[in-house]
């Protein structure tokens, strides 16, 4: 067989079955109802962090300080 | 470190100096000067600053920002060199004189029109980009860029790429791929520029302090990886000389073809589309003061994109030497994504939801929302011109020109210009730009520009599709070439009078920029005593 219709044919098969399951994988993942916290947490990244905050703070920290800040 | 810094300088001036004397035509020739001049003075400054000790502490806010200042002023820069250019050649096309006899060869018309593509995508939006990942990631991840002064070198070594691509169109190098014109040498430079810019990138992500990568950076990141495959691949050449510009392709025919348009409609969907997203998801909320509408479609969005994109490019060759099956399968794809696009239009639209009255008061705000609303019109507008028989009246005129402007000057220039409104004020240290009314004459002159552009492009473009397929009873062709531009005359002035409001607009803002960074202070109106009523 040469090159094209291998290629083809894996890329007919195999390879579009994984790049599906990916893709379903990955939108099922975003709506994991048990994600919603991390996903309400990521969603306030940019209200925090405007300055360098110091090491030991952890992401926590600033998350509970988010919350109080109630995004401005 | 300096040293190995000087002796490969001292190797870069050697060589660039050989390639002068040895070039085989005027634009490597130029070329290898410019490189020895920078070279050269590059080995002065390293030389002088060897032994000092120490790096200037930078701003207050502890992150790298002053490359995004630097990052800011370029944009701008290049934004109005780019609109020039643009405006310039709109009006060649209007008025031919304007090839000017005795810059033939140089500024006419074809010389011209790279330089003002590459100039608005790479120059001003690629700038942009630079400015806008280097603020976000810090912003989102917490912590300073990776890399030290290699942000340095990426800005400068990306500003030295587009000299180099800028006039080597004019002097005639180019290999004569649309929107990857530069030859080899000036490709291998951005590659190297490119990786320094991953690097950068990557390295702060890794270092950050947010468990979570905020979807911003995951559009910026898919940018940069997928430029960069884009670039290798439909930059395959074998020079035919070392001291010389001109290179052959790997690919031939329709293989070419393929590759090229697979680069060129990704070149739009990563570097225009996913680059810009990934300014949206973080300037639109930051603006707004609330987070995005929904951070779950957020990451549907990206994955569908991201998945769907790459397989667009064959619809730019309906009707070509390709096979049927791949220019229907581009079509295919081309359609579906309208969906993630207006999901993620809706997503950043609704940001704004409980805060909408901040249109009414807010110029920047209002120019991020415009250029969300251009960006779901050209996203419909793009499926539905790839569909084939859409595109067999379409293809070849001016529609594809008004199509790509309202994207490129509506959703990438005016997301570009409210981004900058938002960062110069933080960058310098001011409380908001020098003057909030002339944020508006931009946003209505920049609203209006683009109008006029798009709206005399569906015209001539439909009426001109029209002209070209028109057959008498007898099965021959009505009208000839020539017929068509002298109809199209009146559409090409208008268009060109949009290109200048347009222009108009962006220099506004560079005097406002200017304003701002020097520090004035912004203009208050007192506000006039309200004597009741006796």
């Amino acid at each position: 067989m040469d090159t094209y219709s291998l290629l083809r044919e894996i890329a007919d098969s195999w390879v579009l079955l994984a790049m599906f399951a990916f893709f379903i994988g990955a939108g099922v993942w975003a709506f994991w109802p048990g994600q919603r916290t991390a996903r309400d947490d990521a969603a306030g990244i940019p209200f925090r962090n405007d300055v360098v905050t110091d090491a030991s703070e952890s992401a926590d920290d600033s998350a509970a300080m988010n919350k109080e800040r109630n995004y401005g | 470190m300096n040293v190995i810094k000087l002796i490969l300088l001292a190797v870069v001036v050697i060589v660039a100096a050989m390639g002068a004397n040895f070039a085989r035509d005027l634009a490597y020739q130029v070329h290898a000067l410019l490189i020895m001049v920078v070279a050269f003075g590059l080995f002065i400054w390293t030389l002088r600053k060897s032994g000092e000790r120490g790096t200037l502490p930078d701003a207050e806010t502890g992150y790298f920002d002053s490359v995004v200042r630097a990052g800011a002023i370029a944009t701008a820069f290049w934004g109005v060199a780019g609109f020039l250019v643009g405006t310039f050649i709109a009006f060649q096309l209007a008025f031919p004189v304007l090839n000017f006899e005795w810059a033939e060869g140089y500024a006419n018309f074809g010389r011209l029109r790279p330089l003002h593509t590459s100039a608005v995508i790479f120059a001003f939006g690629g700038n942009a980009l630079l400015m806008s990942s280097f603020y976000i990631v810090q912003r989102t991840s917490g912590v300073r860029l990776w890399g030290g002064n290699l942000a340095w070198f990426v800005f400068w070594g990306y500003q030295l790429f587009i000299v180099l691509a800028a006039t080597g169109y004019l002097l005639g190098a180019t290999q004569s791929k649309e929107y990857a014109e530069p030859e080899w040498y000036v490709d291998i430079w951005l590659t190297i520029v490119w990786v320094a810019f991953l690097l950068v990138f990557l390295g702060t992500i890794f270092t950050r302090k947010e468990k979570h990568i905020y979807v911003a950076n995951w559009f910026l990141l898919s940018f940069i990886i997928t430029v960069a495959m884009l670039h290798l691949v439909n930059n395959l050449s074998i020079p035919v000389s070392f001291w010389g510009s001109k290179s052959v392709q790997v690919f031939a025919g329709v293989q070419d073809a393929m590759t090229q348009w697979w680069y060129g409609h990704n070149a739009v969907g990563f570097f225009l589309t996913a680059g810009f997203l990934g300014m949206m998801y973080y300037f639109v909320p930051k603006q707004a003061g609330r987070p995005v509408y929904s951070y779950r479609l957020s990451i549907v969005h990206f994955w569908a994109l991201i998945f769907l994109y790459i397989w667009a490019g064959p619809h730019h060759l309906h009707y070509t030497a390709l096979p049927d099956w791949a220019s229907t399968l581009g079509m295919v794809f081309s359609i579906i994504l309208w969906m993630p696009s207006w999901g993620g239009m809706i997503n950043g639209l609704m940001t704004l939801q409980g805060a909408w009255d901040k249109l009414r008061t807010d110029p920047i705000m209002r120019m991020f929302v415009i250029s969300l609303a251009f960006y779901g019109m050209s996203t419909f507008e793009g499926p539905m011109m790839s569909i084939r028989a859409v595109n067999s009246l379409s293809h070849y005129t001016d529609w594809t020109i008004g199509h790509v402007h309202s994207g490129a000057l509506g959703w990438n220039g005016m997301i570009t210009f409210a981004a900058i409104y938002f960062l110069v004020p933080k960058l310098w240290g001011r409380k908001e730009m020098f003057s909030v009314s002339a944020i508006n004459w931009h946003f209505w002159l920049a609203t209006i520009g683009i109008v006029l552009y798009a709206s005399s492009m569906w015209v001539t473009g439909i009426m001109e599709g029209l002209m070209w397929r028109e057959v008498d009873d007898q099965g021959f062709l009505v009208n000839s070439f020539a017929d068509t531009v002298r109809a199209k005359m009146p559409m090409y002035i208008v268009r060109g009078l949009g290109g200048v409001l347009y222009l108009t607009g962006a220099l506004i803002m560079c005097w406002n920029m200017w304003r701002t960074i020097r520090g004035a202070q912004p203009y208050v109106q007192p506000v006039s005593q309200i004597t009741p009523a006796e």
